[in-house]
């Protein structure tokens, strides 16, 4: 193809937007369209209801608590995480003897897919077999079923959910504190900022575009790329008290199959990622250029 | 006072030494446990306190895993799976990418944005139901169609593949206008061979992320043999309920091993494109 042809972007740019529009964009109008509809008794034809879908979910209290639950899920995990990993990165950036190592097994989790991540963890706390369990039971005197008790499974997918998610914000972080130049440090220094202050009051405000980006990373993450954990680990129970909006959608869709509930779910989904997007780009913009 | 202080900075690092030391074991616990495990005999699985190390390496719990709900055959389907996945994501991506570095065009804001939103749409959760249906009218569930072709383009690998061939000089563009070479004889000839560093990131994080996949494969396959080694960890838990962890502690093995020692053995290459493609936008 020539320098000049008009052509070429175009035929360059095809192979991308056939597979985004199948398999993303009509997806999505699909998904408007069933919210509307719901399968008549004996399931054979499709009945258009209007707002039916949404007002049954939003009059419904157990979908106030599902959302209520994947909220407290999102932001005490994401929180956690943010707060950890930017703890250890402190650690990462000095040059001890083996950094290079203890990287290699801290970011280990990253490579673990969620559903691994769920088994690994159900082992860890499954009574007489676990060791975690064991310990708790030693240290605390806790002697439970950790992942069909209340609070205690809610506990337990947390602490999946860190875990794997811990390395992907540690590798932004430090390479955010690699790129903080060495002489605003030691300026503090001189002027007598101790680690503690150095940490929060310069290190920290310098970081905050990172924080941002991943804490809309990790928001999205556990809002919607979980369900592994929670579907190996608790499957939402005991008494959906780890049913989150995207394992609830699932429950629906393929369970129950109640695709109109299901898909109005997934419109409710689409909202919360069009606001997370609004506040994305909102704050983004002023900082990163994309053209 | 000079000496106090670089004593308080040895102080310091032995300290941060150690306690790196201990936070790598916590991370690496869940893995190392389960390895561990995953060599016991079934009645060592339940000594009280639990042992830390198998007494021998008891190796059947592997063959079991792979009999008792054909983890072979799920282990290559994953194989197959995450490496279209990703050729795919790399073929589509690298020229995305270029049409947006290299090229002015009619429409290029809009097709931009129109990529862009894609990436607040995630097709293997939100979508599943909706994606399910379409499958099925494409008659694709349960093959390899279904399993690979919906995600075999994403705007991630567009972006970051563009924000790398805008790094590379345009007067590399201009003298091989000026030789005479087409365009794509200059991608080819000389913006791939020189990204091929972002490429090999590039790849193993899509290769990861397809072999990770979870929701979509346990939707899209009914046929055991469909199946890969994710739901083949959840398929053995159920088989086995709580009887043998040494058998599920082996099949998770097989399923995290590949990944794990992609990453181990390239994590440099892994960290660089991630942060790149993340902090570039």
């Amino acid at each position: 193809m020539s320098w000049k042809s008009k052509l070429t972007p175009y035929i360059l740019l095809i192979p991308t937007f056939i597979i985004i529009i199948i398999f993303i964009y009509w997806p999505a109008a699909y998904s408007f369209k069933l919210s509307f509809y719901q399968e008549s008794f004996f399931g054979n034809r499709s009945i258009f209801v209007g707002l039916d879908n949404f007002t049954d979910l939003f009059t419904d209290p157990e979908y106030y608590s599902v959302i209520l639950t994947s909220f407290i899920y999102s932001f005490s995990s994401v929180f956690l995480t943010i707060l950890i990993a930017f703890l250890i990165s402190q650690l990462l950036v000095q040059n001890i003897p083996g950094t290079r190592l203890f990287r290699l097994f801290i970011f280990a989790p990253y490579a673990i897919s969620p559903a691994i991540a769920g088994t690994l963890w159900s082992f860890l706390l499954t009574p007489t077999v676990g060791y975690l369990n064991y310990i708790f039971l030693e240290l605390f005197g806790i002697d439970t079923d950790w992942l069909t008790t209340t609070p205690y499974a809610f506990i337990a997918v947390m602490l999946a959910t860190i875990w794997k998610m811990l390395p992907f914000d540690l590798i932004f972080y430090i390479a955010g504190l690699q790129s903080i130049p060495d002489s605003l440090l030691e300026s503090s220094m001189i002027d007598g900022a101790n680690l503690w202050q150095r940490m929060w009051k310069i290190k920290f405000p310098l970081l905050s575009p990172i924080t941002f980006y991943l804490f809309i990373m990790n928001f999205t993450t556990t809002m919607f790329a979980s369900f592994g954990i929670i579907d190996i680990m608790t499957k939402g129970g005991p008494l959906g008290t780890t049913t989150t909006m995207i394992y609830k959608l699932y429950l629906d869709a393929f369970a129950f199959q109640n695709n109109g509930s299901a898909a109005a779910q997934s419109i409710v989904m689409f909202a919360i990622m069009g606001v997370i997007t609004f506040i994305y780009f909102h704050n983004v913009e002023k900082s990163v250029h994309y053209q | 006072m000079a000496s106090s202080i670089s004593k308080r900075k040895k102080t310091n690092l032995i300290l941060s030494e150690i306690t790196l030391i201990i936070i790598s074991l916590i991370i690496m616990a869940p893995v190392l446990l389960a390895l561990s495990m995953s060599f016991m005999k079934p009645t060592e699985v339940y000594t009280f306190p639990p042992k830390l190390f198998p007494s021998s390496f008891h190796w059947q719990n592997y063959v079991e895993a792979l009999q008792l709900v054909n983890l072979g055959r799920m282990l290559l389907n994953s194989a197959i799976v995450a490496f279209f996945i990703t050729f795919g994501k790399l073929v589509t991506g690298t020229l995305a990418g270029y049409a947006f570095a290299n090229f002015q065009f009619k429409g290029k804001n809009i097709s931009f944005m129109i990529l862009f939103i894609t990436l607040f749409l995630p097709a293997e959760t939100v979508m599943i139901l909706p994606l399910f249906l379409i499958m099925k009218q494409f008659g694709w569930i349960n093959t390899y169609y279904a399993l690979i072709i919906p995600f075999t383009a994403s705007a991630t690998n567009a972006f970051l593949m563009r924000q790398h061939f805008l790094t590379i000089p345009k007067e590399l563009s201009d003298a091989a206008k000026i030789d005479g070479a087409t365009s794509m004889q200059y991608f080819w000839r000389i913006l791939l061979p020189l990204s091929k560093s972002m490429l090999g990131g590039a790849a193993l994080i899509n290769f990861v992320y397809a072999w990770n996949l979870y929701l979509w494969p346990l939707i899209a396959t009914m046929d055991d043999k469909m199946k890969t080694v994710q739901i083949g960890v959840k398929m053995l838990i159920d088989a086995e309920a709580s009887n043998n962890w040494g058998t599920i502690m082996a099949g998770t093995m097989i399923a995290l091993i590949p990944t794990l020692i992609i990453f181990f053995a390239i994590q440099n290459l892994f960290v660089k494109s991630l942060v790149s493609s993340g902090l570039k936008g």
